[in-house]
């Protein structure tokens, strides 16, 4: 494994119960890395993310993850489940908990983690809302909470699950925006799984399309002439 | 009659002590619960604790040692359920409360009969409490206090996103787990004083009340915590001047709270 690279998968298999959902995949995530995985639905997407993030371990193959981001110090923004949009608990609640991965038994948070919960949140400009009650902001405030939660928890890499899902279109387009900003200026490699292709190849350096008929790995541009993505080339060019 | 008095009775001492305690990790244990929209693992642990308590008279053990184990396999069992994609958690729970009611009430009906002992452990009793119960609600409510204080920001973070917090590296079975077994042993302590069908209540409502009122997590840890003691205690007082089930009138208690914390957060929106 090279100094550069942060998660290595090698001939890997990834599936539940023996059945396997995604074979043959070789895929290294360096730093700084902008990474989109995209495909049909039931494709794969997700059962990778938890390969990456470590939550399940491959049938075949092997993953590596760099030493940096041992102890599960990977940034990570799930999917919203139903029961968090009425969750009682003020924005640095949330955000404090993203700091719990370096936390041994003690009750109380260090000021040094408080206050990297503080510049996290001025980093996504809601510093103003850290008292507010996380079910009362709107939908793209709620994303840019838990972003910055992911972002105490880890500084090299981000795995987002299809993190524009019920956003409006100007808040959809702040994150991206916001991404882009952690990906160039602070150098956090970013993994994205998205239906939003548009968006996503205007930002991704390199596209992952997990299909039936096999993967296809490279850049943007590549990605348009492949078999696997022309289809979306007149739609993306109009 | 006053309080000083009611107290001067061994029995109300020992049913203070001890309700205030269980109620206290009840109204903790809640708020996860609830949050993690596990309310019916309450009531179906209760309905456990309910036949494995039928069980043990039959036996002639004491009913604590038996139902304990039983009732924290049992928890084990009904959250592998809730957290399992494929089975309906719903019916799953409902199905398991109603046979170990059922299986309680045959065993009893062979052994005993349906004594007065079984309508206390039905709808509890202010008598049901030893000075053997109560010092063993002492040791398991402060095990419960301790190490609800020591996972804290760990229950919060699980609460909050199981994903989120698995993916970090957190232990989130061992906290499930954790959460299990403080529920069930709170759940069997309180029921002979609440009885089975009226325990999970006290779990319950504390949680649903703070939520009302509070916007932080803690805000709603501590309301729900003085919510639930302060129910008790009056609750407690009501039965005992007007002789009526302890029981039934914690959650009578509990209740009026409720919709006075759901009128003031109605009219707070206004």
């Amino acid at each position: 494994m090279k100094d550069n690279e942060l998660i290595v998968c090698r001939d890997v298999s990834l599936g539940y119960e023996g059945k396997s959902v995604l074979t043959d995949l070789d895929l290294t995530i360096a730093k700084g890395d902008y990474l989109c995985v995209v495909g049909d639905n039931g494709s794969g997407k997700s059962t990778l993310m938890r390969g990456l993030l470590g939550l399940i371990q491959p049938q075949s193959g092997t993953i590596e993850h760099a030493p940096a981001l041992k102890h599960g110090a990977i940034g990570y923004l799930p999917q919203q489940t139903r029961a968090q949009r009425d969750f009682p608990a003020t924005v640095l609640e949330v955000v404090l908990s993203g700091c719990l991965n370096r936390q041994g038994l003690y009750f109380f948070y260090t000021p040094a983690q408080r206050s990297e919960a503080m510049m996290n949140l001025g980093k996504l400009g809601i510093l103003e809302l850290k008292d507010a009650c996380y079910r009362d902001l709107s939908g793209g405030q709620q994303q840019r909470v838990l972003l910055a939660r992911a972002l105490c928890a880890a500084s090299q890499l981000l795995i987002l699950d299809e993190p524009i899902t019920g956003l409006d279109p100007a808040a959809a387009q702040d994150l991206y925006k916001t991404l882009a900003y952690l990906n160039q200026k602070e150098g956090m490699a970013i993994v994205m799984v998205t239906h939003d292709l548009k968006a996503a190849l205007k930002s991704a350096r390199t596209v992952l399309h997990i299909g039936r008929k096999g993967l296809f790995t490279g850049t943007a541009s590549d990605y348009l002439a492949s078999p696997q993505g022309r289809r979306f080339r007149e739609e993306l060019e109009s | 009659m006053n309080i000083l008095q009611m107290f001067s009775y061994p029995f109300m001492q020992r049913a203070l002590i001890a309700g205030v305690l269980v109620s206290l990790c009840a109204a903790l244990l809640g708020v996860p619960l609830v949050l993690k929209r596990y309310s019916m693992i309450g009531d179906g642990l209760s309905h456990v604790s309910f036949g494995a308590l039928a069980i043990a008279v039959a036996l002639g053990v004491t009913p604590l040692y038996f139902s304990i184990p039983v009732v924290i396999l049992a928890a084990f069992f009904l959250l592998r359920m809730a957290s399992h994609p494929h089975w309906n958690s719903d019916a799953a729970i409902a199905a398991v409360s109603a046979s170990a009611l059922a299986i309680g009430i045959l065993v009893i009906s062979r052994t005993t009969g349906m004594t007065t002992d079984v309508d206390n452990y039905m709808f509890g009793s202010v008598l049901a409490m030893t000075k053997g119960d109560v010092a063993l609600s002492v040791i398991l409510s402060v095990t419960v206090l301790t190490l609800y204080l020591l996972f804290y920001h760990q229950i919060f973070a699980v609460t909050f996103d199981e994903s989120f917090s698995r993916a970090t590296g957190l232990k989130v079975d061992a906290c499930n787990t954790l959460l299990a077994i403080l529920t069930a042993l709170t759940i069997v302590l309180g029921m002979r004083m609440m009885g089975a069908m009226l325990i999970s209540s006290l779990v319950i409502f504390p949680a649903l009340t703070a939520m009302r009122l509070f916007k932080s997590f803690r805000g709603v840890i501590l309301c729900a915590a003085v919510t639930s003691v302060v129910c008790f205690c009056v609750g407690l007082t009501i039965s005992f001047g007007f002789s009526t089930p302890v029981g039934a009138t914690v959650v009578a208690a509990d209740l009026t709270v409720f919709l006075a914390a759901c009128l003031l957060a109605a009219l707070r929106r206004k």
